[in-house]
Order: structure tokens, then C-alpha cells, then sequence
């Protein structure tokens, strides 16, 4: 019995310690759970809490609204218009075949438009929304997001399209904003979330890129809390976009179309500075095209038409063109002379046709010789030797430096694309760039602004601007950001005696308004508005001695892209100068005959402000100009 | 009346309406009203049974543990599906899992059986052969449901019993010896004739050991859960804060991961708060078993507590990834009504065994 009972008690005490194993047992693996807890909630805590905002936080991006390019009076140049459209989420779309089915029940959808987009559909991933349709109208719009919630995967958008309503008179101003490629990428930061708007565009020519930074704006975020199927809950905080800065730019729009449909048809450009603001009134380049075509999208022949024309389409001309001045460089070689005491008003210097020096032959464009010239003939008829003869006495040294206080071989630093230096040489130049030394005739040709001078339009104009003012002149493309105007320094005078302005003025009165002068046909008869100038044909071949023979002298002989180009430049009124024009019609022949009339136009109706009057040409010409104004006038929007 | 841990089980369960009525977003009418209805039914219940007396269900265990038997040979033919394995019995409007029934049914029969046995017997091979047997037919019953994991519960109960019933250590050493040797044979049986465990069940497994595999499936239950868990930090993000699941993050909210919840909304201070209540539950039972001196009051303690043990292990080793999911609840606060019917039963019964813990049967 007691052996038994002893046993039962140790069993008893058995089940006792079994009992506490257990209930320690318990308590350990109880133990490994804590040590999980803490770890997840107390070391990894962090990790945890981040995983659970990326669940739940949607962060959409706010496009921001592109700046507005206006003239200088408040014309839109370059707008936004509303592209009402809708683009489809997949993953949201459930079955987008029948979404897509649904939908051409309500708009127009083309077959080959449907499979198009499903294709697309199939292509991307499934949150990415792909365009079904873009630029619907208004009712369209409205139809389609009335029915939106048995329309699951839509999402109907208000995007904005860069407008261009001056089409091809400011193209090569403006330029044209487009997809964003990788050379772009420079100029914006790889870390700036506006990259990440899908279809961004970027400016890639003319002011639109120049201004980019400006004009682009910032992103906004918006940020939603989302649940388990991306519904948006609640709209968590929101940062607003910041559109980008409006530009005023000091171009005016009338004299910019008028001035584009006077070079119509012509390989030409224009450029008019207003002498009191610096600003550039007008810069226009023929042929042009319309930029709303990159906006649209074009045809691979469209795009190869305006890539490979003859005349260049898409380049910008009047910064970027590079033509020898030909004669209009003949004013600096003077001022260089005269300010060097190296020539009198009165001094008389005899042109035969020809000058030669050592074994060349350098012709004047009179064959027959002008006789004797003094400054003011020289520059009125335009004498070539009398110029080799100056061009020697000076030196291409004090030319060279003489022309740059003029601009010529000077970087203007606009906000376009392609603004050309233009090119003043020297010795020195020749010496490294072309590895030759620099001999006498390159100084003779460097006195007409032939041989190695290249200059564009705008120079062109710069330099006359300087010459009517007798202040240096900066060409300026902005007038004001976001309504507040530029500042402009004031203008600094030119180291030139007065005396010297005086003179080369006068002589520049005298080539418009003098009977022997060049442009003597292109003189404007009303007091107010009299026009001061200098032609110039710049050859871009060498006249052989063989043709000359033959009797090909004049360019009207030689077929078109071998002539020489046309030029003019000038300023009205003369005596109160307003406005300095330069124009180059590319292989025009004679500036006399081809260049100055243009100006005339194009510098008269700047200073009145629309189509010039019929009083201020003289009387032989006004029925041939008044045919010429009355046709442009039925082309003109305003 | 233990009445500590019937205080235990009432603050829990209250909790648990205050976490369901968090889960359903602040609707009372959804979860939290269904259960505590339910939850007085089962209170009641609980009382019932704690005051018969325990020979009362002495008597009866035989006849429980035969039923249960016999209620999982019926669900093999005509159980329904649920959650891809032949669970539950409809009987009119109640759905319930006879498993449950059979682990009530084994713990009592084999505390009947240890009770009835001379102590000097226990550790004989025969006596031993017995209880095994006794183990293995609801076990071997519930796994072809399919339910691996309910089968190895069963079993882990009913060693437990014999654990505490004294059978000799050398006994559980050889078994877990031979243990390597079963799992290895389970899974050299996958993708064969003779697969002992059904696919979806080794998928489980799969996603148990790689989540990341299956962020989209199962893998995003478990990889939300911890997200959720985690993000609730020392303090929690309060009361009806918790996002995961306010947002929908975090799915069977209201059963399988409501102690996600609980996680997310109280931080580590709630979630250890509740592991430590249930560990002294336990720990009630066992310190309880320990001073009753009757053998079968003393061994059906031990081995209800050990099922409420695996209850709240189980869901939330899973929940919190260290174990794959098994659909099992977290006891008193999960939704579901026969779930908080059994655990009350079982109190109920732990109840009675303490009431009458100084009644010695001679």
C-alpha cells in the first residue's frame, strides 16, 4: 500500500514538474513571439511605416502651364490652346476592348485607330494611361464625361497645345517647342521632376528655347491618400505648379508680317532696330514655315521639303546668315581713316576701273572708272578703288578694330538659335586659321567688305545703328518678364569724333537722296521722313578675267545662284534718327535695284505704324508702289 | 470559480468588440454587434458547464470523443468546402468545424484514459500503444480534409496529454527523432501518386518561405500583415488610426489578421499586451491543474489549455510571418461564431475542473 501510495505521489509530483515544463514551454515560445514583435515593430519599425505611406499615397504631377511670348504691344505670338482629350488606364479599364468599343459609340473612332490603341495598350504597363484621342471638341468632351462611370478606365484631360498664331511670320523668332531628346537634357537637370510629364515639351528653337528656362514653369505635386484599389480617399496637401513667366518681346507684329509678305518670294531677310529702346522691331527671314506644323506633326516629305530646300527654310537668316557686306563696310573703313587723320574730306582720289597692285588686278563695279572721288562721291557712288586706295593707307589692324566698335565680328548674345559672330578677320586670324599669311589683297578686299569679312543682317543693322546714333548700340529681344521691364543700361557714346559721324551721315544722306547717288530710286520724298543708307552687292564668286572678257559682267548674266547678293542698309528720318534697317535678298543682284526699294517699304511703314502713304514716294514711282502696297494690304490680317 | 481568469477572458473578449468595431471603420452593426450576441450566448453557456460537475463530463467523454469521430467521417462525405478543404458541416443555418468538436473529444478521452490508468502503467509500451491510437484516428480523418495543419494540432494536443500524464521522457525523444525523418517524407511525396499533403497546402508552404514570390497572392496577405504590424511602431498609431487596414491594405481584417490590427492601432505596447494575457491565461490553467487533485480535472486543464495554446500561437506566428497561414483564429477576438462557442465551452469545462478540484475520486 504505502509502496504504491509513494509511487502515486512521485507520479502526483511528477504531473506537478510536467505541468510546470509545460507552463515553461509555453512562456519560451511565447518568448520567440515578443522577440518577432520587436523586431518587427521596434528595429524594423521604420522600414514598416514607409512601406505603409508608399501603399497609400498617390503623388500625381502638376503640369505647369508654359508662359505666354507676346510683341512688344501685347499680341499673342505664342499661346496655349485647351487640347481637350482622353487617355485610358488599363489596370483601371478591366476589359479595354469594350471600353474602347463603348467609347467610338459616342465619338468618332476610325478602326484602324481602335486597334491602334489597343496595340498600345498591350505594349505598356498596365497603370501607364495611354491617348485615345486628343483635341475633341468641347461637346465631345462633355458627352464622354457624362458617361465616364460606365466608362471604367477613362481619364478624360484638359492639356494644354502650344499655338502659334502668326504661323510662318515669326517662326524663326519664336521657333517651337517639342518632345524633350537627349541633347535637351543638358539643359535641364536629369533630377527635375518636369521630366517626368509624359509627352513634356521642351523649346528646341528660336525664343521658346533661348527663354526655356523662363518660360517652362515649375511642377506641382498632388498628393492623395489612396486605398487598396486606388481610389482617392482624400486629397492630402497639395503644392500648385507654377506657370511659367510670360515674355513681352520687342518685336512689333505689324511691321513683322508686313515686312515678311514684302520679301515674299524672295531668299531675303530683314532687320529693324529701334534706335531709342535697342530693341529689334522686326527680324524676319524668308522662306519660312509654320512652326504649328511641329506642334501637328508632319509628313516625312514635309520634313525632308523643309530640310533640304534650296533655300533653307528653317534657317534663320538675319542672325544666322553670313554674306560679305560688300559696300556697306565702306563707312567703317572711312571712319577708321578719318579718325587715324589718314584722309581729308577734300582729298581726291582717281578711279580708272581698276587698281593694281603688284600682279593683281582689282576691279571697281564702274569698269569705266568713277574719276576723281573725294570721301562723300566715295561713298555715294560707291567707288571701290577709291576704297582699295583707303583700304591700303589704313591697314586691316585699324579696320578691323574700327569694325568691331561697329558690331561687325561681334557676338550678340540674343535668346536664339544659331546667332552667328559674323567675322572680322587679321592677320593673326589668317595666320591660324587658314595658315597663310596675310598679303595686301586681302586688305583691298577687306576695304569693300569682300575677301574674308562676313557679317549677318543683324550686324548689318547694329552697325548703322551705331553710326545714325553715334552710341553703342546693344540689340535687345525682351522687353519685359511677367510685365516688369527690362532695365537697360544707359548707352555709352563711341570714342569718334562728332565731326566724323557728322561727315559719314551726310555721305549716306547724300547715296539716297543725291542724284548720283546709288540709291537714288529709293529716296523718300516726304520731309519727315527722309531715308539715309549705303547699297551693297557682295560677290560670292570671282568674275574671271575670261568672262569678263566674254562680256558677263553684270549679274543679271550669270544664272541665279551665282549672283551676287543685295543689300541695303539705313536709317530715317535723318535728322532725328528713329529706326536703322538692314536687308539681304540672297543672290538679289544689285542692292540698288533689289535691296533699297524693300527698305524703303519696310522702314517707312515702321515709322508710321501701317501701310506707308502713297505721298512719300516720288511721283514717277507711286503707281507701281501703290499696286505693290494695294496687294500686300488684301494679304494683311489687320 | 477561477474568477481571475474568468475576468481574463471577458476584459479579452471585450477587446475583441472594440477591435471589430475598429475594423469594420466605426460600423457597430457589422462585426461587433454579431459577436457580442454571440458572445453572450456563449457566456452563458460557459457558466452552464463550469457549474456541472465534473464527473459529469468525465462520464461523458467517451461519448464525445466517439461523436466527434463519427461527425468527421460524415464531413469526408458530405462536409462542404471552405477555403479549399472539407471543413465545415452545414446543419440548418450553423456552420461548424468538427475538428474543433474532436479535439475537446480527445483531450477528454485521453484524460478519462490517464485517469482510469494505474500511474505504474503509463510509460508500457501497450498502455502507450493505446493513446497513440487513440490520436491517430482523428488525425488521420482531418488530414485528407485536406488539413495538414489542423491534423498536426490534434496530434500536438494529445502528446502534450500524454506528456503530462508522465509517460517516460525516452517516449517524446524517439518521436522526435523519427520527426526529420516524416517531414521528409511529406515533401519527397510532392508532385507524386502518393502526395501526402495537397498542393495548395505545399504552395502555402512556399509562400510561408518566400513571400516575396507571391506578392499578389498569398505572399501579399503576409507581406501586408507585417507592413501593417510593423508600421504601428512602439505606440501604435492609435485607436481607428491604423491606415493599412482602415484602407483596405490588410485583407480578412475581421478574422485571420485582426491581431494586425490590433498591432497597427497599439504598437508593440498592445501587441505584447495581449501575448502576455493569453500567456497568463496559460498560465491560470497549468498553476490550476497543478493544485487539482482530481487526475482528470487535472489532465483535461492541461489539455484545453494547451488547445488555447495553439489557437493564439498559431495565428500569431503566422500573422506575423514567422509560420504559413493557416486560417486559424485568434481566440476570443477573431469573428466567428463557433470559434467563440468552442473556447468558451472550453473554459467552461477548465472551470468545472477547477470548482471541483478538491474532489478527489477515489
Amino acid at each position: 500500500m504505502e509502496k504504491i501510495s509513494f509511487r502515486k505521489t512521485l507520479l502526483d509530483r511528477n504531473l506537478g514538474r510536467r505541468a510546470v515544463l509545460l507552463g515553461v514551454g509555453q512562456l519560451v515560445l511565447v518568448g520567440f513571439l515578443i522577440r518577432q514583435m520587436r523586431e518587427l515593430q521596434l528595429q524594423e519599425s521604420e522600414k514598416y511605416q514607409l512601406l505603409a505611406e508608399e501603399n497609400r499615397i498617390d503623388i500625381r504631377i502638376l503640369p505647369p502651364v508654359r508662359g505666354v511670348i507676346f510683341d512688344e504691344k501685347g499680341a499673342t505670338l505664342a499661346g496655349n490652346l485647351e487640347n481637350y482629350r482622353l487617355r485610358i488606364v488599363q489596370e483601371k479599364a478591366k476589359n479595354p476592348r469594350k471600353v474602347v468599343e463603348d467609347i467610338s459609340r459616342l465619338i468618332t473612332l476610325k478602326d484602324e485607330r481602335k486597334s491602334e490603341i489597343l496595340a498600345e495598350i498591350a505594349k505598356r504597363k498596365s497603370y501607364s494611361p495611354v491617348t485615345i484621342i486628343e483635341n475633341i471638341s468641347w461637346n465631345d468632351f462633355i458627352r464622354i464625361t457624362v458617361n465616364l462611370p460606365s466608362l471604367p478606365g477613362i481619364v478624360p484631360e484638359v492639356a494644354f497645345k502650344r499655338f502659334y498664331a502668326y504661323k510662318h511670320f515669326f517662326a524663326h523668332v519664336i521657333g517651337y517647342v517639342g518632345e524633350i531628346s537627349r541633347s535637351d537634357l543638358k539643359v535641364i537637370s536629369t533630377g527635375n521632376p518636369i521630366l517626368q510629364i509624359p509627352d513634356f515639351h521642351i523649346g528646341k528653337v528660336g525664343v521658346e528655347k533661348g527663354l526655356d528656362p523662363l518660360l517652362r514653369g515649375s511642377v506641382g505635386l498632388s498628393r492623395h491618400e489612396v486605398n487598396a484599389v486606388g481610389r482617392v480617399i482624400r486629397k492630402l496637401k497639395e503644392d500648385p505648379s507654377l506657370s511659367g513667366k510670360d515674355i513681352h518681346l520687342t518685336v512689333d507684329s505689324k511691321l513683322q508680317e508686313f515686312a515678311m509678305h514684302r520679301i515674299e518670294g524672295f531668299s531675303a531677310a530683314v532687320v529693324v532696330i529701334n534706335l531709342e529702346t535697342e530693341g529689334i522691331s522686326c527680324l524676319a527671314s524668308s522662306p519660312s514655315f509654320d512652326p504649328n506644323l511641329f506642334i501637328e506633326g508632319m509628313s516625312q516629305e514635309d520634313w525632308d521639303m523643309l530640310k533640304n530646300s534650296e533655300n533653307q527654310p528653317l534657317a534663320n537668316k538675319a542672325v544666322s546668315g553670313n554674306y560679305p557686306p560688300g559696300s556697306t563696310f565702306k563707312m567703317v573703313v572711312a571712319i577708321a581713316a578719318i579718325e587715324a587723320g589718314l584722309i581729308e574730306t577734300e582729298e581726291l582720289i582717281n578711279c580708272d576701273g581698276f587698281l593694281e597692285v603688284g600682279e593683281r588686278r582689282f576691279h571697281c563695279w564702274n569698269s569705266s572708272g568713277h574719276g576723281d572721288m573725294d570721301l562723300i562721291g566715295g561713298i555715294r557712288e560707291s567707288c571701290d578703288v577709291y576704297y582699295y586706295n583707303l583700304a591700303l593707307r589704313v591697314g586691316i589692324k585699324r579696320i578691323s578694330d574700327t569694325a568691331k566698335k561697329f558690331g561687325i565680328g561681334v557676338l550678340f548674345p540674343l535668346p536664339l538659335s544659331g546667332v552667328s559672330k559674323g567675322l572680322m578677320p587679321s592677320k593673326n586670324w589668317k595666320l591660324t586659321q587658314i595658315r597663310e599669311k596675310w598679303v595686301p589683297g586681302d586688305t583691298l578686299n577687306s576695304g569693300i567688305g569682300q575677301g574674308f569679312v562676313l557679317s549677318t543682317p543683324l550686324q548689318i543693322a547694329v552697325m548703322t545703328a551705331r553710326l545714325a546714333t553715334g552710341l553703342e548700340i546693344k540689340p535687345t529681344l525682351v522687353k519685359a518678364i511677367d510685365g516688369k521691364p527690362i532695365n537697360r543700361n544707359k548707352k555709352r557714346a563711341l570714342k569718334i569724333q562728332d565731326s566724323t559721324f557728322s561727315l559719314v551721315r551726310n555721305a549716306m544722306f547724300n547715296v539716297v537722296n543725291d542724284k548720283k547717288g546709288t540709291a537714288y530710286e529709293s529716296r523718300v520724298v516726304d520731309k519727315k521722313k527722309i531715308l539715309a543708307g549705303k547699297t551693297g552687292t557682295s560677290q560670292i564668286r570671282l568674275i574671271s578675267e575670261s568672262e569678263r572678257k566674254k562680256g558677263i559682267r553684270k549679274n543679271e548674266d550669270l544664272p541665279r545662284s551665282q549672283r551676287d547678293h543685295a543689300l541695303f542698309t539705313g536709317f530715317a528720318p535723318f535728322n532725328k534718327p528713329k529706326y536703322s534697317i538692314s536687308v539681304v535678298v540672297e543672290h538679289g543682284g544689285a542692292g540698288s535695284l533689289v535691296a533699297a526699294p524693300i527698305a524703303r517699304d519696310i522702314i517707312l511703314f515702321a515709322l508710321s505704324g501701317s501701310i506707308p502713304k502713297i505721298t512719300a514716294y516720288p511721283i514717277d514711282q507711286r503707281d507701281e508702289t501703290d499696286a505693290l502696297l494695294k496687294r500686300i494690304k488684301k494679304a494683311i490680317h489687320f | 470559480m477561477h474568477w481571475p481568469l474568468l475576468f481574463l477572458v471577458v476584459v479579452i473578449s471585450c477587446f475583441g468588440f472594440l477591435m471589430l468595431y475598429s475594423v469594420a471603420e466605426g460600423d457597430f452593426e457589422q462585426w461587433a454587434r454579431p459577436q457580442m450576441e454571440r458572445f453572450f450566448g456563449g457566456f452563458i453557456l460557459m457558466i452552464i458547464i463550469s457549474f456541472v460537475h465534473i464527473d459529469f463530463w468525465r462520464f461523458c467523454s467517451p461519448f464525445i470523443f466517439l461523436f466527434g469521430i463519427v461527425l468527421l467521417i460524415v464531413v469526408l462525405f458530405f462536409g462542404d468546402y471552405g477555403g479549399g478543404a472539407k471543413r465545415w458541416l452545414e446543419l440548418g443555418s450553423i456552420r461548424f468545424q468538427p475538428s474543433e468538436l474532436n479535439k475537446v473529444g480527445l483531450v477528454m478521452a485521453l484524460a478519462i484514459y490517464y485517469d482510469w490508468l494505474t500511474p505504474t502503467k503509463v510509460s508500457n509500451i501497450f498502455w502507450v500503444f493505446i493513446p497513440v491510437l487513440m490520436i491517430l484516428v482523428p488525425t488521420a480523418l482531418v488530414i485528407p480534409q485536406p488539413d495538414l495543419g489542423t491534423g498536426t494540432l490534434i496530434a500536438f494536443i494529445g502528446l502534450t496529454i500524454m506528456f503530462a500524464a508522465g509517460v517516460h521522457y525516452l517516449y517524446f525523444l524517439g518521436g522526435l527523432l523519427i520527426l526529420p525523418g516524416l517531414l521528409a517524407l511529406v515533401f519527397y511525396s510532392r508532385g507524386t501518386s502518393w502526395q501526402l499533403v495537397n498542393d495548395y497546402q505545399f504552395g502555402r508552404i512556399d509562400t510561408f518561405l518566400n513571400p516575396g514570390n507571391d506578392p499578389l497572392g498569398d505572399g501579399y496577405q503576409i507581406t501586408q500583415s507585417k507592413i501593417a504590424l510593423g508600421s504601428g511602431g512602439l505606440e501604435g498609431r492609435g485607436f481607428m488610426q491604423g491606415s493599412q487596414s482602415q484602407l483596405d491594405f490588410l485583407p480578412y481584417k475581421h478574422t485571420d489578421f485582426i491581431f494586425t490590427t490590433i498591432a497597427e492601432e497599439f504598437g508593440f505596447f498592445g501587441s505584447v499586451g495581449l501575448l502576455l494575457m493569453y500567456s497568463v491565461i496559460i498560465t491560470f490553467c497549468i498553476i490550476s491543474a497543478m493544485t487539482n487533485k482530481n487526475k482528470f480535472g487535472s489532465l483535461l486543464t492541461i489539455g484545453l489549455a494547451t488547445m488555447f495554446f495553439t489557437y493564439f500561437f498559431v495565428n500569431i506566428s503566422a500573422v506575423t510571418g514567422m509560420a504559413p497561414v493557416t486560417g486559424v483564429p485568434l481566440p476570443l477576438i477573431s469573428y466567428g461564431g463557433s470559434a467563440m462557442l468552442v473556447v468558451l465551452g472550453t473554459f467552461g469545462l477548465i472551470q468545472s475542473a477547477h470548482i471541483h478540484r478538491l474532489l478527489k475520486k477515489d
